[in-house]
């Protein structure tokens, strides 16, 4: 069998690629090298859908990001993922600063960014009462938002399943042969899939799988953000995501509620040489403290209740690598995507699907496509009669789990069955939110793992963290 | 809508003793309501023996402990639901919960005693940088793994923190075939108890590290080892004594933190030390008819004092139940010097019975005095060879003291050297 | 001779000092009970522990049952004593109280369940 198209990577650019790709009468798979989707930067990120003033003008950064960010409250709402237009600020703590604001203004009005607007001191305190007293203005975007960047993959992938598409897990591309126009992708564990066109959502890979084709102009430097996140008893300090004003580094260490509640905290920049090192520092979180008392001086570390690292792929170039490879027009890149990645992604997808879809030429419609994503139910959210209703239809939805959360037995087996759904730990915390509050798993992550082994039909010993190698328990005792 | 006169939230020690003694005191009708799928709380994953020497005079594993009191409640018409979670307690009383067989529950209740215990303090917390690699656990959540699904959890064990948990861990992880490589403690001191240091470490040729931390984690699936190293006298590591040590699990035994969500959500005061609910000496909280009783009041050492304090919680509510609310005239007692905290926060000088005032130093003494005082005279100075954070401690207000004071009067305990 | 203990007779953890020669105790002093005495004396000549584990069930609600030696059985022991525990499969159901092992390796102690399974 030979597939039309294969996305490498189910990251947020591959997951949506995918579900825009499921429009049309294509065989497509998705391959993704670890045990679940959103495992690379999608799932370790500041979850910012940016205004899109930051970008150059004229850049496939500025482009895309205007109009992801335009796409994204629609996107969430049709995927009923969480997003929130909260909007946000980059602040200014001195009359140089003030220039870098109005220059990232005019820069904003260039890139075609709606409702800009600079805040002297007043307006700023009276939006954010929060912020430092050094604060002397800041840029105002309202268009900006967040959103689940996880679940948003998560999603994604789960709506291009239910409209055709496959997913491959555990498949780690590590040979690309090419032969009468079609390419083989064989796997580190000798598998193989056929397909006849490629696109190259490989994140931080994208690099190594480009250089397959004999392609080496993806060029990229990993740099690495590390974060933490406070408890919800701080999740309001502020309202909006406020950023300190931009280095060539990057946006600097944010103060952003959550959609979940949270506050968050980060990111550094710290370039490295490693690919899949997600450690944090302890240089880095102390860095996060000392610059994010800057912009709010009641933000306090103590509130932590857990901290995480992910690595952005940043091109060398300093811009998105997206479009046909110059070697070979069947493999398509979609690389180098950092921030604005994640807000981008939507514009990112659409645009490639356009590529092949007119590459191809006269591909059909997928007339039985529904782009709808119904959300699964949620115990936390559902009104007394809802959630009455629902245990009486499945008493699984009358068992708390994660007691922190309030996540029930029935929502841990819905992710574990949905399409492309939850093989471990990790990935019933990220479809769940099991595992995230302030006990961090301690009391329901043995519970999780005994779901988890009973509805996949495997010993308990079988589960892992987060797939291959990373299992929680060796052999029984006795 | 269900009605009761007492709604106990738990059915751990603290759980059930209260309830079986507001039983005992005569309250009609009372319900118990636990999250797990048994009544005895974290008693049925410790086996280890060493609990009921004081309320049973006897050593008894966790489970017998929490057995004695499990007959004890098949023998009386309270009624139990397990598998059952309370999602939300309001200002009137009413305890809304869940689970399998009834769905939504609304019980409408006279009086609550709250018996939630508490929990582990996770990685999050502590700032360890690293890897995010499998096999880092706290000492409770490798506890059940062992003792209820019989599974072993690592094999070569690098334990943080020396709290009784994490030593008790060393050692049934080591009678189980694990090799258990060092258990560091942050602190200059442990904040176990000196016999589990004995027979869970010395015993076993462990070594305790004090002044020594985990400061990373490494390894990208499987965790493969710790750098540990000392800390100064502010707590921060010491870069020179970094130390690699291999190993497969690292457990977590660095606090346990009161599950005071629901408390808070009714809008209890909170002591900030104790991260429990501000009681009087009936474990009465600022909130009439609603006491606590416990680890979710104050993480104690000793389930025995469990038991103790949540016969007079359970006391406490029958009397509300059966005698409406009384006038109460309250003293705070005060910590002095090395006292960290007091429980009970207040004291109703009412009250016609001596009032026991549990405490924990915040240091370590040897020789030491602790000493009572009130209204300025001391009333006891007891001689102590030795104080320590990780032992409970408790000083004694007699009656005849208690009838003599007045809305003004002081009480002070602290430590002398 | 002179040796400062820590008694683990009970939580209070006393600090016992044990003066002895090669023939006998001669003093025990800081503990505060007979146990404490007891344990000291123990600890010099025969040092003994309590050895709790579990035992493997079939057909039980758990795959483990707790259980304990009903005496301390000889601190050097102990982990010959877990061979035998960890040898041995009971089939539910089990009761608490219920003797798994008789006089493990005649130690005189029994290994009994402390839960029901």
């Amino acid at each position: 069998m030979c597939y039309d198209v294969s996305i490498i990577g189910a990251g947020v650019i591959g997951a949506m690629t995918a579900r825009e790709l499921a429009k049309y009468e294509l065989k497509t798979v998705l391959v993704e090298a670890t045990n679940d989707v959103a495992m690379g930067a999608s799932k370790a990120n500041s979850g910012i859908v940016h205004g899109g003033f930051d970008a150059k003008p004229g850049s496939l950064k500025a482009r895309f990001n205007v109009k992801g960010c335009e796409m994204m409250p629609q996107v969430c709402r049709d995927l009923s993922v969480p997003y929130k237009n909260n909007g946000s600020l980059v602040v200014a703590f001195s009359e140089e600063e003030m220039e870098t604001v109005k220059e990232l203004y005019d820069r904003g009005i260039t890139n075609g960014v709606p409702a800009l607007s600079i805040l002297d001191k007043a307006q700023l305190k009276a939006l954010e009462p929060n912020l430092s007293d050094d604060v002397f203005g800041a840029l105002l975007s309202e268009s900006a938002g967040i959103v689940c960047p996880y679940e948003l993959t998560i999603a994604s992938t789960e709506n291009a399943v239910s409209n055709g598409v496959e997913f491959v897990r555990n498949f780690k591309v590590d040979g690309i042969s090419f032969d009468n126009g079609v390419f083989t992708l064989t796997s580190a564990d000798g598998d193989t899939i056929k397909t006849k066109y490629v696109i190259n959502a490989a994140g931080a890979h994208s690099d190594e799988i480009s250089r397959l084709i004999g392609d080496e102009s993806v060029e990229l430097i990993m740099r690495r953000g590390e974060y933490f996140i406070l408890d919800k008893a701080v999740g309001n300090l502020v309202s909006r995501t406020i950023f300190q004003c931009p280095t060539k580094m990057g946006k600097g260490i944010l103060v952003s509620p959550t959609v979940d509640g949270n506050l968050l905290i980060g990111p550094t920049a710290e370039d490295v040489d490693v690919k899949d090192d997600t450690s944090t520092t302890s240089e880095g979180l102390k860095t996060i403290k000392t610059f994010s008392v800057k912009s709010c001086p009641t933000v306090s570390a103590r509130n932590a209740i857990t901290s995480f690292s992910g690595l952005r792929a940043h091109p060398v170039n300093n811009d998105f690598i997206i479009g046909p490879s110059k070697i070979n027009p069947q493999f398509i890149q979609a690389a180098g995507i950092e921030s604005p990645g994640l807000t981008s992604a939507p514009a990112v997808a659409e645009y490639i699907a356009e590529i092949l879809v007119n590459a191809i030429g006269n591909v059909p419609e997928n007339k039985n496509f529904n782009g709808i994503r119904k959300d699964v139910f949620r115990f936390r959210h559902a009104t007394d009669e809802e959630k009455s209703a629902a245990i009486a239809e499945n008493p699984a939805y009358g068992r708390i789990i994660c007691r922190c959360e309030s996540i029930t037995e029935g929502e841990i087996i819905d992710a574990i069955k949905a399409p492309a759904g939850a093989r471990d730990v990790d990935g019933v915390k990220r479809r769940t939110r099991a595992g995230m509050g302030r006990c961090q798993g301690g009391f329901c992550g043995s519970k999780v793992v005994e779901i988890l082994a009973r509805e996949l039909g495997c010993s308990i010993n079988d589960i892992t963290k987060f797939g291959k190698g990373s299992n929680i328990l060796f052999e029984r005792t006795k | 809508m269900l009605n009761y006169d007492l709604v106990v939230v738990g059915g751990g020690p603290a759980g059930m003793a209260a309830a079986l003694k507001a039983k005992e005191c005569g309250v009609d009708s009372i319900i118990v309501l636990e999250r797990a799928e048994t009544l005895g709380g974290i008693l049925e994953q410790c086996i280890h023996t060493g609990f009921g020497l004081h309320y049973f005079g006897e050593e008894l594993s966790g489970p017998e402990y929490a057995a004695k009191f499990i007959d004890q409640l098949k023998g009386t018409d309270i009624v139990v639901k397990t598998d059952t979670m309370v999602l939300d307690i309001d200002d009137d009383k009413v305890v809304t919960a869940v689970n399998k067989k009834d769905g939504l529950l609304k019980i409408n209740a006279k009086a609550i005693v709250l018996a939630m215990g508490c929990r582990e303090r996770p990685r999050g917390a502590l700032e360890i940088a690293g890897s995010r690699a499998s096999g880092i656990m706290t000492a409770g959540t490798a506890q059940k793994y062992v003792n209820l699904d019989g599974y072993m959890p690592g094999k070569k064990v690098v334990i943080l923190g020396s709290g009784d948990i994490g030593l008790i861990m060393a050692r049934r992880m080591t009678l189980e075939g694990a090799q258990v490589k060092v258990v560091c403690e942050l602190m200059p001191y442990s904040g176990g108890l000196t016999r589990n240091i004995v027979q869970c470490l010395d015993d076993f040729g462990i070594p305790l590290r004090l002044s020594t931390t985990v400061v990373e984690t490494h390894g990208t699936d499987r965790l493969e080892g710790v750098t540990i190293a000392q800390v100064d006298d502010k707590l921060q590591p010491i870069e020179s004594t970094k130390e690699y040590i291999e190993c497969d699990t690292l457990m977590l035994s660095v606090g346990l933190i009161p599950e005071n969500e629901l408390t808070k959500n009714v809008g209890i005061g909170i002591d900030r030390i104790t991260n429990g609910a501000v009681v009087d000496e009936m474990r009465q909280t600022d909130h009439k008819g609603i006491f606590a009783c416990g680890n979710v009041l104050h993480v104690h050492d000793l389930v025995d004092y469990v038991t103790l304090e949540a016969q007079i919680a359970g006391q406490g509510a029958a009397e509300f139940i059966l005698g409406g609310d009384k006038d109460a005239v309250y003293v705070t007692p005060e910590t002095g010097n090395g006292v960290r905290y007091l429980v009970p926060q207040r004291v109703n000088i009412n009250n016609k019975n001596e009032v026991k005032l549990y405490f924990r130093v915040g240091q370590i003494y040897k020789n030491a005095k602790v000493v009572l005082e009130c209204d300025g005279k001391v009333i006891s100075s007891k001689k102590k060879v030795k104080l320590a954070p990780g032992e409970m401690e408790n000083v004694v207000i007699p009656a005849d003291i208690l009838a003599g004071m007045t809305p003004d009067s002081s009480i002070v305990v602290r430590v002398e050297e | 001779m002179k040796r400062e203990l820590t008694c683990v007779a009970c939580p209070l953890g006393c600090s016992v000092t044990v003066e002895y020669n090669d023939s006998e105790i001669i003093s025990v002093t800081g503990n505060t009970c007979k146990r404490g005495e007891a344990y000291a004396k123990t600890e010099i000549t025969n040092p003994t522990r309590s050895l709790t584990s579990s035992v493997k069930v079939n057909g039980g609600i758990l795959p483990v049952v707790p259980v304990k030696s009903d005496k301390p059985v000889p601190k050097n022991m102990l982990f010959e004593c877990m061979k035998v525990i960890n040898s041995v499969t009971v089939e539910a159901p089990v009761t608490i109280g219920q003797v798994i092992i008789e006089n493990i390796l005649d130690t005189g102690a029994d290994i009994v369940a402390t839960n029901n399974n």
